[in-house]
């Protein structure tokens, strides 16, 4: 059997679904250990080997931004003798795994939505216009996976006890950004973006008011997305902007209200399994892309829907 | 490459030449390498050379002895994506070519762009767009920073450097948070379309650039053996490439006064709600 090392970057009471995905993958593809980002205790660590992890990795201090992780992810690499190592595929994610590459001589695979027995990568590329496979050819696979890329069984795991914690020296680690400050998010308590099934995303159209958006989102229990006119506006946080170089999404509905559908804008959610648009315009761009489109107005169309489904359901 | 007060600052910002996103892209060949034709500097490196020019200009600009070197490792017609930083104000190009590289994926690229830099030498600060817009990995700056062992700061929304001062500090964007990050010169540094307004370049700033220098260099001049790089070199190799359907336009309806209703109606029918 193979040994596939999973990257837990921050490891809580309950993985999140990524996480769940990540270790779900893993064990479907060999024995797994995890290594891990930052302290877990042992009922984190019990859950996490509930979830097939059969031992952890982690460094005595993991002080400072990116190079640290780095750096413990290739020992472990070492030590484990992995053949494949899973990361998330956020940005540090991506520079963890871009780091510990140069450190194993080991290709790096980035944004996969499915990795096979023998190691070949699925992922989409040039904005979702091919589906490419793609192997390492040297050194322990290191691949980025995307959110919803796993299907993850019915039930969570029966918890058993916390399998072994093996502690690493990470040696010279190099210079680094100190981290002097944090600012979170505010939380919208409404679905996570990147995992969501629906979204529900607004543009200019949507003229400074979200509540439109909100509304429809929240009827059908859907993450909140926006366009980059909207988000540069400040009409919402930029966290929640789709495309090139926002958040890139493939939900199982896109609703898209008071976007034009610009190519920046399409790269991030042209891969949804339906798409419907609202626009004023019936010759914007994004009518090209829709399964429905409505030629309207989004203040009238979306509360109207909401009403609709509430309705529905009761 | 130490930096005490005062001394002028020398930036690199790195570019790339890539198809123009606006029209079709296509992988082609044996390899099933991007096909090149029609491409254009990468629209998220203008923020990269923007950077390097404001802070240069927090210092005094060119007057006072700054530097904002733009290298471009790509095919013979990549040099226009250096030329185009030269009329926005870069101060010289390089351009890196060689056959050898073509095929390149991000590991080969960062070795030989770190190559390049060493063999230049002397920047305080390396600047780079927050990914390509044609692979799309955001790889090579973190890989940069690993084989150069500097500092990394990257996906860096706002960053600044005091006049008299050797120590950056940025702010980096996450998915679920904003990072304050600090570190001492030299740093490498990318930046996203968040940072700044890139520049036009003006009338004045497309003549200037006719004569400013650009380097020709090719792996022997910067000591990189071509087998280390280029789709021999390269960890990671594309088996196949499968063209997506280009998605189709469905029902397009006009409201007249009912379309949320028929809204919800496809919900249901896709089994949606
Ligand atoms: C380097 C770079 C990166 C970029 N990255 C991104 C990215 O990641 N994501 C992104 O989205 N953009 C990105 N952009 C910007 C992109 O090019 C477009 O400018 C942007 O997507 C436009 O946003 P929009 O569709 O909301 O606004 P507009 O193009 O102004 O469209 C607004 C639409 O709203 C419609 N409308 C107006 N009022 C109503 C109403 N009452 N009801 C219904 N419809 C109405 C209008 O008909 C129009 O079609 C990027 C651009 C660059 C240069």
């Amino acid at each position: 059997m193979q040994n596939i090392l999973v990257y837990i970057q921050a490891p809580g009471a309950t993985p999140t679904k990524s996480q769940c995905e990540l270790l779900t993958l893993g064990a479907s593809l060999g024995e797994v250990r995890v290594v891990l980002g930052a302290h877990a205790d042992e009922a984190t660590r019990a859950v996490l080997s509930s979830w097939g992890a059969t031992g952890f990795y982690a460094a005595e201090a993991l002080e400072g931004h990116i190079a640290p992780e780095a750096a413990l992810l290739a020992a472990a690499a070492k030590d484990f003798k992995a053949a494949a190592v899973l990361l998330p595929n956020d940005s540090a994610g991506r520079e963890v795994a871009a780091r510990a590459a140069i450190k194993l001589d080991a290709g790096v695979i980035t944004d996969a939505i499915g990795v096979e027995q023998d190691l070949t990568v699925t992922k989409s590329v040039l904005a979702g216009s091919y589906t490419v496979r793609v192997k390492a050819t040297r050194g322990p696979l290191l691949v980025t996976v995307k959110p919803n890329s796993v299907e993850l069984p019915s039930e969570a795991p029966a918890t058993i006890s916390a399998a072994a914690l093996s502690t690493l020296d990470l040696g010279e680690v190099g210079p680094m950004a100190v981290i002097t400050g944090v600012s979170e998010r505010a939380s919208s308590g409404r679905p996570d973006l990147s995992e969501a099934r629906f979204v529900v995303a607004g543009g200019r159209g949507v003229d400074g008011d979200f509540g439109p958006v909100e509304e429809l989102a929240d009827a059908l229990g859907a993450a909140v997305g926006a366009s980059r006119a909207a988000t540069d506006a400040g009409w919402i946080d930029h966290g929640a902007q789709i495309g090139q170089t926002g958040k890139t999404v493939s939900p199982q509905l896109y609703i898209s209200a008071g976007i034009s559908g610009a190519i920046q804008q399409k790269a991030g959610m042209q891969t949804s399994t339906y798409i419907v648009a609202v626009n004023s315009d019936p010759d914007a761009p994004v009518f090209e892309i829709a399964d429905l489109g409505i030629v309207g107005d989004l203040t009238r169309v979306l509360p109207q829907a909401a009403a609709e489904i509430r309705r529905r359901k009761g | 490459m130490s930096q005490s007060t005062g001394t002028p600052l020398r930036i690199l910002v790195l570019v790339k030449h890539v198809p123009d996103v606006q029209f079709d892209r296509h992988l082609a060949g044996e390899h099933l390498r991007i096909d090149r034709q029609d491409s254009v500097l990468s629209e998220l490196d203008e923020y990269a050379i923007e950077a390097g020019l404001q802070l240069a200009e927090s210092r005094g600009g060119a007057a006072a002895g700054n530097t904002v070197t733009a290298l471009s490792m790509g095919p013979e017609a990549a040099v226009n994506a250096v030329r185009k930083a030269l009329q926005m104000g870069a101060t010289e190009g390089v351009h890196l070519c060689d056959d050898a590289l073509a095929g390149s994926d991000a590991g080969a690229t960062s070795l030989a762009l770190a190559a390049a830099v060493r063999h230049l030498a002397g920047f305080d600060l390396i600047i780079t767009g927050m990914s390509s817009t044609d692979a799309e990995t955001s790889l090579v700056p973190a890989q940069l920073a690993e084989r150069l062992s500097l500092a990394q700061l990257t996906q860096i929304s706002r960053v600044e450097l005091a006049a008299d001062s050797t120590t950056i500090r940025a702010v980096r964007e996450t998915e679920h948070a904003a990072l304050n990050l600090e570190a001492e010169l030299p740093v490498l540094l990318s930046v996203t379309d968040q940072a700044n307004e890139p520049r036009y370049p003006n009338f004045k700033g497309i003549m200037a650039a006719k004569k400013k220098k650009v380097t020709v260099l090719n792996l022997s001049d910067i000591g990189v053996d071509p087998a280390s790089v280029g789709g021999a070199g390269s960890a990671t190799q594309v088996e196949a490439a499968e063209a997506r359907a280009e998605r189709e336009a469905g029902r397009i309806i006009t409201d007249s006064g009912n379309a949320g209703i028929e809204l919800v109606d496809f919900l249901a029918a896709a089994k949606l709600i």
